[in-house]
């Protein structure tokens, strides 16, 4: 895909780049801090607030309706999940209206008003009641914010991925991966097993309280400025992955994918939902920020080799630093 | 922008006399702004006095404007409940936020619950949900023989024939003993009430072989004391022993010794204070853990749990 940005929007990029790194190392661990709070880069910030409509909004939501229109398959949802799906709903459109004032949600007699002038949308809606939504109440959050969406059942005092609407996947798939456990999903991540820190993460989040939020942040890499890498279109973009360690425009091709996700304990339905949000930066970008550049070097120079596997920059290593270096 | 998880100040709007004996408090933001809506079968921690007690919250719990607890007057208690059936309208309550270690399995094909006394109050949510989702309910209710039903109106029109009510000891174990046979696969069981009922409808559903996983059960107003036989505590960083007393908490002792540590409901309910990395037998009371946390002997909720001999702190 071809980076259409214009300068400014690009610019605004680049300001609100989550960027990953604080040190000159990089250590997988579960990294999860309190949210929201903002966060100071080299050249401007990010994580004031969960949700972030920015510069991007309008195209991305775009994006993941026609993703949505070729494969219905990335939004999944357990018959037991329409209460999840609707407190999900309020919860994400009260969020979005307190973050952007070009939307407001109002309560009207029992039912709500959703307007959201950025996207010309007015919807009226009761909530629990399917048939006043034009399509399921996931959907349409997944309509109104950037992230993708999973949510999280917990029985068994263990959570289960039993819905979600997922379109921008970094090489997984949501059709394949709903209905599994916290554990079942987290299966191969070297370290992390080893140090237990999986099964620590489930036991936090198990014990997170109604309305508490927390974040991670996660990093890896894709080729072009593809934010649909999910498995299920890997005939699509498998390829210029493979083919990235060794194309001409490498600054170009290759970004930086973070992940900025959001773990919020829904307070009617105790569901847990996680906000996936994708932010791709070109290497070329990240060469005009010294500082960036310096870190990003140091933090792949020092990564171990199962890590840089995991990662997939395994090929990808002498030429990123040759460019960084 | 998500609510901070600080303690909220509610104004008691109006109290109602449920029974002669259980007060109804409908409460209100002190400053007028929302509530947060709140999961079926969640508690609030209220501050009594010197006390603070977990009561569960009985309306509906999508967008309420209003919370409602209802409080039984328990003359032999430890003065919550009379110091709740004190106050006044108008009066102003210091509250956590609402806490949910109860509530229904979304996969449950059925959900049964069994209540007796005032063990019905966290139902009454769980049932607002049900209407509102469609979920399929039914209730087993024990009450006093010719004592009065709490609740009794909003009950019939929530549970309609899903509700039997059982007057005495036999009759409940009866009912109880007849419901766990014959309930179809994929339901799940709820108890709560008085510790009796609560370990007969245990036992009954184990003898009828329900696994673990389908039966919940709230102990009302959580653990009711963290007294017991007094043992010792070594706090293993400093290399300091502490004796925790017959009547005192292992929190207690430790804020008595100068020992700081966190603590929010102090009834085994709410998770906050838990302690890791303890060494010893510990006698788990708190209603958190799970059952693989409780078997690993490491951690424990030291307001309401205790040992036996020595427990090692890492403190």
């Amino acid at each position: 895909m071809v980076q259409t940005m214009s300068d400014p929007v690009r610019a605004a990029c680049i300001r609100r780049f989550p960027w990953p790194f604080t040190g000159d190392r990089y250590a997988y661990s579960a990294n999860v801090e309190p949210a929201p709070g903002a966060r100071r880069t080299l050249v401007g910030e990010w994580g004031r607030t969960i949700l972030d409509p920015d510069e991007t909004y309008a195209a991305e939501l775009a994006e993941r309706r026609d993703i949505l229109a070729r494969d219905p398959s990335r939004h999944v949802e357990l018959p037991h999940m329409r209460a999840a799906s609707w407190d999900a709903l309020l919860w994400g459109l009260r969020e979005l209206a307190a973050t952007d004032p070009a939307m407001t949600l109002d309560r009207q007699g029992d039912g709500h008003v959703w307007t959201n002038r950025r996207l010309g949308t007015r919807q009226a809606f009761r909530y629990g009641d399917d048939a006043s939504l034009p399509m399921g109440p996931l959907m349409f959050l997944g309509s109104q914010i950037q992230e993708d969406i999973v949510l999280l059942d917990q029985r068994e005092d263990r959570l289960w991925a039993d819905a979600g609407c997922v379109t921008f996947a970094s090489n997984w798939s949501m059709a394949f991966t709903a209905g599994m456990s916290f554990m079942e999903i987290h299966g191969p991540v070297p370290r992390d097993f080893a140090d237990g820190a999986i099964p620590r993460a489930e036991r936090f989040l198990i014990r997170l309280p109604a309305g508490q939020a927390y974040r991670r942040i996660n990093w890896t890499s894709t080729a072009g400025y593809r934010l649909d890498t999910a498995l299920d279109s890997y005939a699509d973009w498998g390829a210029s992955r493979a083919r990235m360690a060794d194309c001409d425009d490498f600054a170009d091709v290759f970004h930086m994918r973070v992940e900025v996700q959001h773990l919020v304990r829904l307070p009617e339905s105790g569901a847990i939902v996680f906000l996936i949000r994708t932010y791709l930066l070109p290497l070329a970008d990240i060469l005009t920020v010294p500082g960036w550049r310096t870190q990003f070097a140091s933090v792949l120079t020092h990564l171990p080799d199962d890590i840089i596997q995991y990662k997939g920059l395994a090929t990808l290593r002498p030429r990123l630093l040759a460019h960084l270096g | 922008m998500s609510a901070p998880a600080g303690d909220l100040a509610l104004r008691v709007e109006r109290i109602v006399d449920v029974t002669p004996s259980v007060r109804g408090f409908v409460l209100r933001p002190a400053d007028g702004g929302g509530l947060p809506s709140y999961a079926p079968g969640s508690h609030l921690v209220v501050a009594c006095g010197d006390r603070r007690n977990a009561y569960s919250l009985t309306g509906e719990g999508h967008a309420p404007d209003s919370y409602a607890i209802s409080v039984l007057h328990r003359p032999d208690g430890q003065g919550g409940s009379a110091w709740l059936h004190g106050v006044r309208p108008g009066q102003v309550l210091r509250c956590g936020r609402p806490r949910d270690a109860f509530a229904p399995v979304a996969t449950a094909r059925h959900h049964l619950l069994i209540a007796g006394g005032i063990g019905i109050t966290p139902f009454l949510s769980h049932l607002w949900a049900a209407r509102r989702w469609g979920r399929r309910v039914s209730v087993l209710y024990a009450v006093g023989a010719g004592a009065p039903v709490p609740h009794h109106a909003e009950l019939t029109a929530l549970a309609g024939d899903g509700l039997r009510i059982l007057r005495g000891r036999a009759a409940m174990q009866a009912a109880m003993d007849q419901a766990l046979r014959t309930q179809a696969l994929g339901t799940h069981l709820y108890v709560c009430g008085p510790d009796g009922l609560m370990d007969s409808a245990l036992a009954l559903a184990r003898g009828h072989g329900w696994p673990d996983e389908r039966c919940h059960a709230e102990r009302f107003g959580g653990v009711d004391a963290a007294e017991g036989a007094p043992f010792t505590v070594r706090l293993r960083r400093t290399g300091r022993d502490i004796a925790v007393a017959a009547d005192a908490s292992l929190l207690d002792a430790l804020a008595a010794a100068g020992v700081e540590w966190p603590a929010m409901c102090r009834r085994g309910v709410c998770g906050e204070c838990r302690m890791d990395n303890a060494a010893g037998t510990i006698l788990h009371r708190d209603l958190v853990l799970s059952p693989a946390e409780r078997a690993a002997q490491s951690c424990l909720m030291p307001c309401v749990s205790r040992a036996e001999g020595v427990l090692s702190l890492d403190l």
